[in-house]
């Protein structure tokens, strides 16, 4: 953990226990997860206590305590995607890069997560790589779209699985 | 940028007269809509292709490209509107843009394939006003949407924003506009449909200081995006809202909650705010009033429950984001225990009209119990999907087949779920209800957030019970028993159904469920949970009967009970199946009729999607 980095996103908010959402969202933002150093760190700057910090950390979906990959698949099961077909997107996604969903591949390149709702269920279903949106996707692109952000079926599985 | 200050009405007037003199109505300007939806079919690429091919024409000080929120068509996005003329452009791709410049810019003239083309006329529609999906509607708060570049508040003021808080802070007292919002019958857009006047005036004369006002942006129901688009595509709306609302409650700090899930709506909106600081429309004395009030923006973290009033005055205070029992109500006791006044996005833009044009005029669209319109999340399985804004009073039928176009492909329509997870599914044979608060109550469902989900033939209505369940499972907090045993209990059966383990009697324990979540859950969530297994019980209890006692899923969608096969007539042996197939369950030759292999099979539904011969069938 870089101390300094995290002091840093600190000082940009007040010292103060009604900030520790922001700081945490600072904080993932700059690592895309949470390592427990840093919030075991955090807990002491703004003397609050650990649990509380915890409790936060696993509330809240957006918060990981696991590393995330080098990209971060989202597929989206909110209702308007469910009934045109996301689980079926999210099941194609989870064969291609041999994982279950909110794991991560073992060469670190991907994350598969599932969302409830994107806020463009007009395009059901939806798939969303890092801030990219995919919309109206049909399972035989899943793959092309992970071509883009370099899967070769190398990256896939977590080792051993077929 | 350098504003200057705006001090008094006359100088926000003065300020619209010189936006308005720089601007020529007659130039020609490009609206690109570039809201999530039109982004995430590769809007961005059509405005650099916009911006490259006028500078290689020498074009780019003639004609204007104006970034905006979204107008609600997503389905047929990108959309691309070029005025003065008004001429809609559905569905642009990069590719159309060396020939809308050339055609419409140059010449004049249109483009035939990019107009609204109706399906069964075949007639094209060349303005906003002549394509059905618009043409019933009406757009009071979305209407401007495709007039304004949301990151920049001079398109907002030139279309007469900010006039209604220049009105309001000089002319009016803070009970004279409460009064004028309570005349309005204004009902809150998020959910519950409390009136919002009535609100108002129990957080002004809540005993404390300070007191707060607060936006709720969460919306976290799944397929449910109006408030996304306000707050993306006009958040001076809703930020003017704000602020008369703060002068009428006497509140001088708010929060505008938005959802993590809506990276652009905290973008524009952090942008708003900062440029409505420059005028000084925040912050000090606005508008020379003597009235100061800012705004801060929150990010929400990812938690539905966090909507919840209680729950996400927690979450502002740094806290974990679950809910607390209502003995005294947060507009009382609410943000560290002051009183605050939460409503939604929809509710806040709202204010700026009812104050600009008045009680009177408000009250006269709408039902007599709802008043003014609604925005509509028309998704799932109908043709036009995207936000459609409506007066209350206007029927399911008119949404979903003047608006909407009715159902792809043929299909038989089934029910629409309304509500979200706290709402239920309403059958064909209520299309003709009259949409309103009270309406939807009625039928076992409610308004919520306006979420609008279509459903199909093809849809299974336990599979959707199950859907919600599992949902609410995941998002509720735990702490109190029913709604978190409650809710376990029923994702058990519902999914025993679906997987065809449902037995004799499960329906009544999921009905006895509901009736102890319904009575004693601490909040809204376990209370309302309920809806969408009650409701399709209620309307869709044969396909239940089907599940549990011949193990059969009707809409051939629970996995467990379908088999995959294909027909041997009508297979063609061309292999695309075979190839399709990721499991390679499918054996065959070219030209001859190909097999699946049940054991391996596991049910994707690709080979159905993939043959173009019908060929694969479920049973
Ligand atoms: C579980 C739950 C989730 C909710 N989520 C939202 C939400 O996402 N957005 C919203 O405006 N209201 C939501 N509400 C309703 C709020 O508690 C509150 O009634 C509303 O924001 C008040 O605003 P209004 O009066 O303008 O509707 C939710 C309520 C419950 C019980
Ligand atoms: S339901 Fe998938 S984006 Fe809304």
């Amino acid at each position: 953990m870089d101390e300094d980095k995290i002091d840093k996103i600190i000082e940009e908010h007040r010292t103060d226990k009604s900030e520790l959402i922001p700081i945490l969202q600072d904080v993932q933002a700059e690592y895309n997860w949470l390592p427990q150093d840093t919030l075991r760190y955090i807990a002491k700057r703004l003397q609050v206590p650990l649990t509380d910090v915890f409790g936060i950390a696993t509330f809240y979906k957006s918060f990981s305590l696991k590393p995330r990959g080098k990209h971060l698949v989202r597929v989206c099961l909110g209702t308007a995607c469910h009934v045109r077909g996301g689980p079926r997107i999210l099941e194609t996604a989870e064969r291609i890069l041999g994982i279950k969903t909110g794991e991560t591949t073992e060469d670190y390149k991907f994350t598969l997560e599932s969302v409830n709702c994107l806020g463009c269920c007009a395009l059901g279903p939806v798939m969303v790589v890092d801030n990219e949106y995919y919309g109206k996707l049909p399972p035989t692109k899943v793959e092309k779209v992970l071509h883009k952000y370099g899967y070769t079926s190398l990256s896939s599985g977590k080792g051993g699985e077929t | 940028m350098n504003r200057r200050k705006i001090k008094s009405p006359s100088d926000l007037e003065k300020l619209r007269q010189e936006i308005l003199a720089k601007r020529d109505p007659k130039k020609p300007r490009i609206a690109i809509c570039a809201g999530t939806g039109c982004l995430a079919l590769g809007a961005r690429k059509v405005i650099t292709t916009f911006k490259e091919e006028l500078k290689k024409r020498g074009l780019e000080n003639e004609v204007e490209i104006r970034e905006t929120g979204c107008p609600g068509f997503c389905e047929k996005g990108t959309i691309v509107v070029i005025y003065p003329e008004g001429i809609y452009y559905l569905q642009v791709q990069p590719g159309d843009v060396p020939e809308i410049v050339e055609k419409t810019l140059v010449e004049k003239k249109h483009v035939e394939r990019l107009l609204y083309t109706d399906p069964t006329t075949n007639e094209k529609a060349i303005h906003e006003d002549e394509i059905p999906f618009y043409k019933h509607q009406m757009r009071l708060l979305i209407g401007n949407n495709i007039k304004v570049d949301p990151k920049n508040i001079d398109d907002y003021i030139a279309l007469g924003g900010y006039r209604a808080l220049a009105k309001a802070l000089p002319e009016m007292t803070p009970e004279e506009v409460i009064e004028e919002v309570k005349r309005a019958n204004l009902r809150g857009r998020g959910g519950g449909g409390f009136p919002a006047g009535r609100k108002w005036e129990t957080t002004r004369n809540a005993p404390g200081e300070p007191k707060y006002v607060i936006v709720n942006c969460d919306e976290g129901d799944p397929g449910a995006f109006m408030n996304r688009a306000l707050m993306e595509g006009n958040p001076h709306s809703v930020i003017e809202g704000l602020i008369i609302g703060a002068y009428a409650i006497g509140s001088h700090e708010g929060f505008i909650y938005v959802r993590d899930e809506y990276p652009l709506a905290v973008e524009n909106t952090g942008i708003a705010l900062e440029q409505a600081r420059e005028y000084g429309l925040l912050g000090r004395d606005i508008m020379g009033s003597g009235f100061d009030f800012d705004v801060k923006i929150f990010r929400g973290a990812g938690a539905f429950i966090s909507g919840e009033s209680s729950a996400l005055m927690s979450s502002l205070e740094g806290k974990v984001g679950a809910p607390k029992p209502k003995y005294v109500h947060t507009s009382i006791k609410g943000l560290w225990n002051k009183p605050s006044n939460l409503n939604n996005v929809e509710t806040w833009a709202n204010i700026p009209l009812i104050i600009n044009k008045g009680a009177r005029w408000f009250t006269s669209i709408g039902t007599e119990g709802s008043k003014g319109t609604k925005i509509f999340a028309l998704v799932g399985k109908v043709n036009n999907t995207g936000l459609v804004e409506v007066p209350f009073g206007i029927t399911l039928r008119e949404i979903i087949y003047n608006i909407g176009g009715g159902i792809p492909n043929n299909k038989k329509f089934k029910a629409v779920q309304t509500g979200g997870p706290s709402g239920g599914c309403i059958p064909e044979r209520f299309i003709d209800t009259a949409v309103d608060f009270d309406e939807l109550t009625k039928l076992g469902s409610m308004m919520g957030s306006g979420g609008m989900i279509v459903m199909d033939e093809d849809t299974c209505m336990v599979d959707v019970a199950r859907y919600f369940i599992d949902f609410l499972v995941d998002e509720s907090c735990g702490r109190c028993v029913p709604c978190r045993e409650g809710l376990e209990r029923m994702s058990e059966i519902l999914n025993d159904i679906c997987e065809g383990r449902g037995k004799e009697g499960d329906i009544e324990l999921l009905e006895e469920l509901s009736e102890v979540m319904k009575d004693t859950s601490m909040c809204g969530l376990g209370r309302t949970a309920p809806n969408p297994v009650l409701t399709t019980i209620h309307y869709f209890r044969d396909e239940y009967d089907a599940h549990i006692k011949e193990k059969k899923c009707p809409a051939h969608v629970c996995k467990a009970l379908i088999e995959y096969y294909i027909d041997a007539e009508k297979c063609t042996g061309c292999l695309a199946c075979l190839k399709a197939c990721p499991e390679g369950a499918i054996a065959g030759e070219k030209e001859r009729v190909h097999v699946i292999n049940r054991e391996k099979c596991s049910k994707c539904g690709i080979c159905y999607d993939t043959c173009k011969f019908g060929a694969v069938i479920i049973s």
